[in-house]
């Protein structure tokens, strides 16, 4: 079957990370991974599986997007570039996956709204924060109104790239934004903690939401349990560690996420979750695009269970 | 110790009653109060005084607790009463931003302490050049400094110097470190930052031990020591500023503050605001013995309570777990672990209580 063949801008965590998820992919190919860094780790692995790579950054493979049949770009290099990297790449006819917390394009997280995503050139995944939390926001709000969510995202040390640390107030202010936008809330705060314990932790999430009424423990908690399901289709080391723990309006869900250990050890799980994510968003509009459609009408072509 | 003589060094104490004090009072000290307080540290000759939710900018949450009011209404409150003292704040980045920071300026705050863990300075680059891009005095927070090594701890410090920082604090959030390691990290610090670089130590008094480590700083080359008058912080409290100030009188260290007028402020302001004796107990000692931060005391308190399981118990295995500022979340989650493999029954009964949560909007 052809494949619909990609290319991988930034050759950090999150870049390595998501290379080895498209590599097992069904759907997608990856042929070039650009980097910044002539000593990128990123860049030798892409190298050793058979990419093309360049360090010369993203206008180094302008020239090759036609000739290589590019399609689809993710961006994981950092806010302050998408932009311009996104515009380069929709000029040149691919569409763009931004794993950055730029979010110029719409915001996707699948088990919410991949299906209702629309016509767009541009999608945006968030954060590991969001998308580890945003899923227990909805499962929250789709039974009752949440006045207020707020998520607590710990993640170790050795997960988190020089980009992210760079920019953590991006990191902060997408997140908080997709907690109402995805998950549903009026109002939404997200927090990180980044912590150096040696061995390193599982990244954790807490999610908690207000809401409007008393809630409804039974309801919540199995509609909780059925998103904890939908999101372990596509990275399994997603569990509910505690709770929901009911207090007043106050819903608490504590989760952890476990990786696949694809390029750093399985604590990095704040990287699948992300990487996953991605991953599975791209597969659905490559299946709309083998199926040949313009890559934005997508709203029908869901790819159940071909996530990596 | 070592003899030399500290005659004619100077001090410049920054009170944290009003910052470091809100998590001795779960959060709740009314700008009333904040005002009356400030206003007697401001008379006292404190020259920096430190004003917001407990845990700084952004800290109104579920995870840290709601204060009665926005940091801006504190800060509009009590920047008119203050004659001669700077108004300061604390931002730890990853929850508070620098859009908060900018708001800080704007309500009269002149001086902030950007607080990452005592590993993680490179989180703080844009929130430091921030804020000298403002004008403020910055100041980087290595916080958990028992956590390193002082090897570490110097080039955590050389980056905050390099992102701007104009003093690098060592601060000791879990109150555990004692004379000897301040000493030879301050002293390191010395040797290695830059002239201009100013250095501080920000105490805990979990084991006993925040005066005498705030001396050993001051001796190895601080110039700025955090203090809190009655001690009124998280965990044991912050190093006392009143009987800190009566050593620094003793021993001829200039700090500009009058000591009966903060001995007066202890007893006559601080001591009746308090909810429970901040003072080295149970719990407050176990924080510093294992190196847990200070804190969570008031959350692990409150947690073990709701479910049966002693607040040392949970401190201990939190310790042990390597958990850090700001994870407060995980407590709850520690105790609900702890409750699984005890097999307890967690009460479901829990959903019953009567608090509606109202949060302030930041």
């Amino acid at each position: 079957m052809d494949k619909v063949r990609c290319a991988l801008i930034g050759s950090g965590n999150i870049g390595t990370d998501l290379l080895y998820k498209l590599k097992r992919s069904e759907l997608l190919e990856p042929v070039w991974m650009v980097g910044i860094d002539p000593e990128s780790e990123g860049l030798a692995i892409a190298r050793s599986l058979g990419l093309k790579t360049t360090h010369e950054g993203i206008d180094a493979i302008l020239q090759h997007l036609a000739e290589d049949n590019i399609r689809i770009a993710f961006d994981a290099t950092s806010a302050y570039v998408h932009a311009e990297n996104s515009r380069k790449m929709n000029e040149n006819g691919v569409f763009m996956i931004d794993l950055t917390p730029a979010a110029i394009g719409p915001l996707c997280v699948p088990p919410v709204n991949l299906r209702s995503l629309g016509e767009t050139e541009n999608v945006n995944m968030i954060s590991c924060a969001g998308q580890a939390t945003i899923p227990i926001v909805y499962a929250v709000s789709r039974v009752q109104s949440v006045e207020y969510a707020e998520i607590v995202a710990s993640l170790a040390s050795l997960s988190i790239g020089p980009g992210t640390r760079a920019n953590l107030d991006e990191f902060t202010y997408t997140t908080s934004n997709a907690i109402c936008e995805v998950g549903g809330a009026r109002r939404g705060k997200a927090l990180a903690i980044i912590n150096p314990a040696d061995p390193p932790m599982i990244m954790r999430n807490t999610i908690y939401c207000l809401t409007d009424d008393a809630p409804d423990p039974s309801r919540i908690t199995e509609s909780v349990l059925a998103i904890i399901e939908e999101v372990q289709r596509y990275v399994p080391g997603y569990k509910l560690v505690n709770g929901p723990v009911y207090e007043g309006n106050k819903v608490a869900v504590f989760m952890e996420v476990a990786g696949l250990g694809d390029y750093l050890p399985t604590y990095a799980g704040n990287l699948d979750i992300m990487t996953a994510a991605a991953c599975r968003t791209a597969e659905m509009f490559a299946e709309n695009m083998l199926s040949g459609g313009a890559p934005g009408a997508a709203e029908q072509a869901a790819v159940e269970g071909a996530g990596s | 110790m070592s003899e030399q003589s500290l005659e004619g060094r100077k001090v410049i104490l920054h009170d944290m009653c009003l910052r470091d004090g809100m998590h001795a009072r779960r959060e709740q000290i009314s700008t009333e109060q904040m005002v009356t307080v400030a206003r007697a540290l401001d008379e006292a000759g404190v020259p920096m005084l430190q004003v917001s939710h407990g845990a700084g900018l952004g800290g109104n949450s579920l995870q840290h607790g709601f204060a009665p009011h926005r940091n801006e209404e504190y800060w509009d409150a009590v920047a008119p009463v203050l004659k001669q003292a700077v108004m300061s704040v604390l931002l730890i980045p990853g929850l508070g931003t620098m859009k908060e920071l900018k708001s800080a300026f704007d309500h009269g705050v002149r001086s902030v302490h950007v607080a990452t863990h005592c590993t993680e300075a490179d989180t703080s680059p844009q929130h430091i050049a921030c804020a000298r891009e403002l004008g403020m005095d910055t100041s980087g927070f290595l916080m958990m400094a028992h956590l390193n090594t002082p090897e570490g701890l110097l080039s955590e410090a050389k980056k905050m110097e390099s992102y701007g920082a104009n003093t690098v604090y060592i601060t000791d959030s879990a109150g555990y470190m004692l004379p000897g390691d301040v000493s030879k990290v301050v002293g390191l610090l010395r040797e290695n930052l830059e002239e201009a670089t100013g250095i501080g130590f920000h105490g805990h008094n979990n084991m006993g031990m925040a005066i005498a480590n705030s001396i050993a700083a001051i001796e190895a080359g601080a110039t700025r020591i955090d203090a809190s008058v009655g001690g009124l912080g998280a965990g044991a409290g912050n190093t006392p500023s009143e009987a800190l100030i009566a050593v620094c009188d003793r021993m001829g260290i200039a700090s500009g503050c009058d000591l009966f007028k903060l001995m007066d402020m202890a007893e006559d302001i601080i001591f009746p605001m308090m909810e429970h004796i901040v003072r080295v107990d149970r719990s407050s000692l176990t924080m510093g013995y294992a190196g847990v931060y200070s804190t969570f005391l008031l959350h692990a308190n409150r947690i073990g309570e709701k479910y049966g399981i002693a607040s040392r118990d949970i401190l201990v295995e939190l310790g042990r777990r390597k958990m850090i500022g700001g994870q407060e979340d995980m407590i709850e989650d520690t105790a609900l672990s702890m409750a699984k493999e005890r097999g307890m029954e967690i009460a479901a009964a829990s959903w019953a209580a009567p608090e509606r949560c109202q949060p302030v909007r930041d």
